[in-house]
């Protein structure tokens, strides 16, 4: 089959068309701001302010861009695989177990940087064993892995209510919350990263994580264009017939990928439970997971994409609590909102204007052809 | 006769919890069938819900709110019929935004309509379906075993619960005995061939998709209507995917699907009923097992364990018209 869409520059086929998309959302989102009887600009100003106003603000920005860092790439992995992991919450939840138990287990007899790379182990461990279910099946039992991906949320919902309110949490407490860790398990914070520019981080949890964020993000980068597993990876996605006859076996990449976006996942977990809660609550994942899908269609499912996209919805994040402080009539779930229409715009509308962009350039690239043959003459 | 109350009892609250996912699991299976998956089924859910005690409110009309609801519903589904049959977008995506999207709206909106925090008015007795009692239904319930079936579990429901069980039979009509229907199945397995015989597949699917949102809204307009007096956010809490795992483990049968809802419902009240309550043999079940319980008998279904969950060929794929 043909593909219906003229190839576009570079420029344009990663720039233009996602910026365009974004744009639209914002401005779908701006009327639903009209619809509720709020004046979209200020709320624009609210949200840029809340984001970059001050150092703090720049330092829970760029923490909550960590966790969507580790969520984005997760999805990411999967799609080059042409798999759609719908279950980043599900395994960042698990991950945090194994997060949770290394700190329980260390954080009172070791400093954090012998807990810190046990921690990393655990939470891509447990992140990587949610995901090597779904995988397996897909790939040996032909479930479809959307379908089962989301049934693991659930699963590991209620698996973790059990665990928090039975297994982890300390005698005689109400809270479904595990015990406070002591030093070992808190991650220090990245202060003098933002001193450089100048910037007090203040009480922002900006924090260790969010080096190994960009240190994943290389990493996946390095694994998708530069080895021989990310090539069978993306063949497997462009064309798994291809991949087929080229000798490529399907089902041992499923399982890879899934683990290692599984994995990705449950790292996204060190960043809430060891850079600032310091304890393991219910609910710390708070749809980062999904974020996680919105920030891969986003950055086009590359690693230099991913990280401005992340940074993107940190802003949503960190200035969205803002707009809702400063204009009450409008809660956090604007940034719900907005999500959801970055994903619908970003995501599942992305060729609507195309044809478009694509007929404007083929009527520029006309006209310089035309300048050229007149100069010629 | 005490194990026997407490059954009609669970049967009873059985029926009333699986209403809603009989109503969304049967719009899957038409949007399914058609070849679009749609996990947007608790979104458009929340959508109906919210429209329909939103409406419900302001207008003190049961049935203004239930055509709200069914409004509402079927634009959403014109939404992902829009990005997946006609842009040919990702279903899958297409679905968790729509999802995303009502999540975050019927709570911004209904915070900035009615200031209650998220939640729509109570709803006063006219604005909301009442329960219907059969004919001599307190007269027989002192009548041993028949008299209770009677008067608990056929009787004093709402018009929506009987009209989800009468739409199982409907729905089953409609996909199998009508020329529409037909063609409906025909485009999820192999829209090719439909298009040879001069028949839109893009219209099809259009229908498809639009018989969706209908019955969405029924599934809405009942927990808000019916079930509770009002709209309270995230009042769906999770039950569009419990009716997705319900139509993938009735196979994308019309009657599968009425039973797999009960079951499904069956151990929603099941879990209710034991909490705290430790069982001969196995002790205390933890709740969040039984909870847990209806995604992890669909992974096994689909793991092909307890017989295999085929679904149609043409599902989220789009159709191009090979040029």
């Amino acid at each position: 089959m043909s593909t219906p869409y003229a190839k576009l520059p570079g420029w344009v086929e990663y720039g233009l068309v996602p910026l365009v998309n974004l744009a639209v959302a914002f401005i779908v989102a701006g009327l639903v701001v009209l619809l509720v009887g709020e004046n979209p600009f200020e709320a624009a100003y609210h949200l840029i302010n809340g984001a970059f106003g001050r150092g703090e603000y720049i330092g829970f920005t760029l923490y909550y861009a960590t966790t969507f860092i580790f969520t984005g790439l997760a999805v990411a992995v999967a799609f080059h695989c042409g798999l759609f992991n719908i279950g980043g919450e599900g395994q960042a939840y698990v991950g945090g177990i194994g997060v949770a138990l290394a700190c329980l287990w260390l954080d009172q007899t070791m400093p954090w940087y012998v807990v810190f790379p046990i921690a990393i182990i655990g939470s891509a461990f447990f992140g990587a064993l949610w995901a090597f279910l779904p995988g397996w099946l897909q790939a040996k039992r032909g479930s479809h892995i959307v379908i089962t991906t989301i049934m693991f949320n659930f699963i590991a919902s209620s698996l973790m209510v059990y665990l928090l309110t039975r297994v982890l949490k300390p005698l005689g407490s109400m809270a479904p919350q595990t015990r406070t860790f002591a030093e070992g398990g808190q991650l220090p914070k990245l202060d003098w990263l933002l001193s450089i520019f100048g910037l007090n981080i203040g009480t922002a949890p900006f924090n260790i994580s969010f080096l190994l964020a960009l240190a994943a993000a290389f990493a996946v980068w390095v694994l998708i264009w530069r080895t021989k597993l990310g090539y069978e990876m993306r063949t497997m996605g462009h064309s798994p017939s291809a991949a087929r006859y080229a000798g490529i076996r399907e089902s041992r990449i499923t399982v890879i990928a899934m683990m290692i976006s599984g994995g990705l996942a449950g790292m996204m977990a060190l960043n809430p439970i060891m850079g600032e809660q310091f304890r393991m609550q219910l609910d710390f994942v708070q749809g980062a997971g999904f974020v996680g899908i919105a920030v891969a269609l986003m950055g086009r499912s590359h690693p230099g994409g991913i990280i401005p996209a992340a940074i993107l919805f940190g802003v949503l994040y960190q200035g969205g609590a803002e707009i809702a402080f400063e204009m009450p009539s409008i809660s956090r779930d604007m940034i719900v909102i907005i999500q959801g229409l970055v994903i619908l715009f970003a995501g599942a509308l992305e060729n609507m204007f195309r044809p478009a962009i694509t007929r404007l350039f083929a009527m520029r690239g006309q006209r310089a052809a035309a300048v050229v043959q007149t100069k010629g003459a | 006769m005490d194990f026997f109350h407490v059954l009609v009892v669970l049967l009873e609250s059985t029926i009333r919890v699986s209403v809603p996912l009989v109503f969304a699991a049967l719009a899957g299976l038409f949007t399914e069938r058609a070849g679009v998956f749609d996990i947007g089924l608790e979104g458009k859910m929340l959508g109906a819900a919210f429209a329909a005690g939103a409406a419900a409110a302001v207008s003190q009309s049961v049935w203004v709110g239930l055509m709200a609801a069914i409004l509402i519903s079927v634009l959403l589904s014109l939404v992902h019929g829009y990005a997946s049959i006609t842009q040919r977008g990702n279903q899958i995506v297409s679905g968790v935004a729509i999802n995303f999207i009502v999540a975050g709206s019927t709570v911004i909106l209904g915070q900035a309509w009615f200031r209650q925090g998220g939640r729509t008015p109570a709803l006063a007795e006219g604005a909301r379906f009442q329960i219907i009692n059969f004919p001599g239904a307190d007269a027989v319930r002192e009548v041993p075993i028949l008299g209770p079936i009677y008067a608990d579990l056929l009787s004093g429901h709402f018009l929506l619960t009987y009209l989800a069980f009468a739409m199982v039979p409907i729905s089953w009509w409609i996909l199998y005995r009508t020329r529409f229907g037909l063609r409906l199945r025909a485009v999820g397995e192999n829209p090719g061939a439909v298009d040879t015989a001069g028949i839109s597949v893009i219209w099809l699917r259009y229908r498809a998709v639009i018989c969706c949102g209908i019955l969405c809204g029924f599934a809405g307009a009942y927990l808000s209507l019916a079930m509770t007096a009002g709209f309270v956010k995230g009042m769906t809490a999770g039950k569009g995917y419990i009716a997705l795992a319900a139509l993938i483990f009735a196979k994308w049968r019309p009657k599968n699907v009425m039973f797999a809802c009960l079951l499904f419902g069956f151990l929603d009240a099941l879990a209710i009923r034991l909490q705290g309550t430790p069982l001969p043999l196995v002790g205390q079940v933890p709740v969040q097992l039984m909870q847990a319980l209806p995604y992890i008998l669909t992974v096994i279904l689909l793991a092909g364990f307890i017989g295999k969950a085929i679904p149609p060929k043409a599902g989220g794929v789009p159709y191009v018209k090979e040029r």
